[in-house]
C-alpha cells in the first residue's frame, strides 16, 4: 500500500479514550487523494505513485498541468506528492486513496508541514539562548546573546554562529505520533500531539520509518 | 457547526445533573482493578467548574481524617458512572478557594432555601 497520505490540519481538541483518557489530539482532513501517476520498477527503477489532493480550479493551472493530470481524469489538484509504495500495490492511476487504506489506530506517523512564520525573532526565541539576569546591574541587554567571538584571532565570526533572524515558516517534521482514531466516512486522521503548521496547512502524513512507537498503547498505565 | 465542535460534541455526555459551586456532590468513579470494575464514590463540596465543551472540569474538595483532598473531574469522562447532587449550597463566589484556608464550623455552607439564591 501506499506509505503515505497528504492532508491539511484542521485543528487540536482532546478526545476520550475507550479506558477514559483524555488525550489531546490534533485533526487532519486526510484525503481523499487521487493517483495521477505510478511509478513501476519497470519503467522508473523504484516503485511509487503521484498522489493529488484538493482540487484546483482548470483555470489556473497551465496546459502542462492539465496534460499531466488528464489520465487520472479528476481534474487538476493544488498539492501534488510521491510516496512509496510496497512491492505488492495494486494502484491504478486515477484511483483513490482513502485515509483507512493507509493508516489504522495506533500506527506510529511522521507528520510534515510548513511551521508558521515568526519573522524577525530575538536569539532567545530562535535558538532558545539564556539571555542575561534580570537584576544585578544587567545594563539594557536583557535578550542579548553575549559575545559573539574573539578578537584579532581568529579576526571573523564563524560560520554558522547562531544570531538573530527570521524564524519559523520552514518545512517540520514531527516523528512518531501515534494515531489515536481514523474516520473513514470524513477522511479525519486523529494523531496524538501537536503538527507543524497554522490550521488549514498542508500536511505530509508518512508511515513513521524506523522504530516503531516506545510502548504504543499510550496510557496502558494508570487506572 | 465546524468539524472541531462536530468532534467535541460528540464525547459530551447527556442527561448531567445541573450543578454549581458550593453544591455537595457524590460522584461515582469506576475504578478498574486488572479484571475488576468497581465504583468508588468521592463525597464532597464542588469548588470549581473549569472549562467549556469536552473538556469542561469540575474539582470536589472533602476533609478526609482531617486533611482536605481535591479532585478534579473532565465532566464528561467515561470514568464516571453518574454524579449526584445531594445538597445545593449558597454561595456567592464561582471559586471558592476561600475553603481551603478554612475548617470545621468554618468551611460548612450554607443550604439553599427557597429564594435564597
Amino acid at each position: 500500500m501506499v506509505t503515505g497520505i497528504i492532508g491539511k490540519k484542521v485543528g487540536m481538541t482532546q478526545v476520550f479514550t475507550g479506558e477514559g483518557d483524555l488525550v489531546p489530539v490534533t485533526v487532519i482532513q486526510a484525503g481523499p487523494c487521487t493517483v495521477v501517476q505510478a511509478k513501476t520498477p519497470a519503467r522508473d527503477r523504484y516503485a511509487a505513485v503521484q498522489l493529488g489532493f484538493a482540487p484546483q480550479k482548470e483555470s489556473r493551472v497551465g496546459k502542462a498541468m492539465r496534460g499531466h493530470v488528464a489520465k487520472a481524469s479528476k481534474g487538476p489538484f493544488r498539492v501534488l506528492r510521491e510516496f512509496k509504495v510496497g512491492a505488492d500495490a495494486q494502484l491504478e492511476v486515477g484511483q483513490d486513496v482513502r485515509v483507512g487504506d493507509v493508516f489504522a489506530v495506533g500506527d506510529a506517523v511522521d507528520v510534515s508541514g510548513v511551521s508558521k512564520g515568526r519573522g524577525t525573532a530575538g536569539v532567545m526565541k530562535r535558538h532558545k539562548f539564556s539571555g542575561f539576569p534580570g537584576s544585578h546591574g544587567t545594563h539594557e541587554t536583557f535578550r542579548h546573546g553575549g559575545s559573539i567571538g574573539n578578537r584579532s584571532y581568529p579576526g571573523r565570526v564563524f560560520k554558522g554562529k547562531r544570531m538573530a533572524g527570521r524564524l519559523g515558516n520552514e518545512r517540520v517534521t514531527v516523528e512518531n505520533l501515534q494515531v489515536v482514531e481514523v474516520r473513514t466516512d470524513q477522511d479525519l486522521l486523529f494523531v496524538r500531539g501537536a503538527i507543524p503548521g497554522a490550521c488549514g496547512g498542508t500536511v505530509i502524513i508518512h508511515k513513521h520509518h524506523g522504530s516503531p512507537r516506545r510502548a504504543a498503547g499510550a496510557g496502558a498505565a494508570n487506572g | 457547526m465546524n468539524v472541531i465542535e462536530g468532534i467535541e460534541a460528540q464525547q459530551l455526555k447527556e442527561n448531567q445533573p445541573e450543578f454549581r459551586s458550593g453544591d455537595t456532590l457524590r460522584v461515582h468513579v469506576r475504578i478498574i482493578e486488572g479484571e475488576k470494575e468497581r465504583i468508588q464514590v468521592f463525597e464532597g463540596v464542588c469548588i470549581r467548574r473549569s472549562g467549556g465543551s469536552n473538556r469542561e472540569t469540575f474539582t470536589v474538595r472533602k476533609t478526609s481524617y482531617g486533611v482536605g483532598v481535591e479532585r478534579t473531574f473532565p465532566l464528561h469522562s467515561p470514568r464516571i458512572d453518574k454524579i449526584d447532587v445531594t445538597a445545593r449550597g449558597r454561595v456567592r463566589r464561582a471559586k471558592l478557594y476561600y475553603l481551603r484556608e478554612l475548617s470545621g464550623k468554618a468551611a460548612r455552607i450554607q443550604e439553599e432555601t427557597a429564594g435564597s439564591r
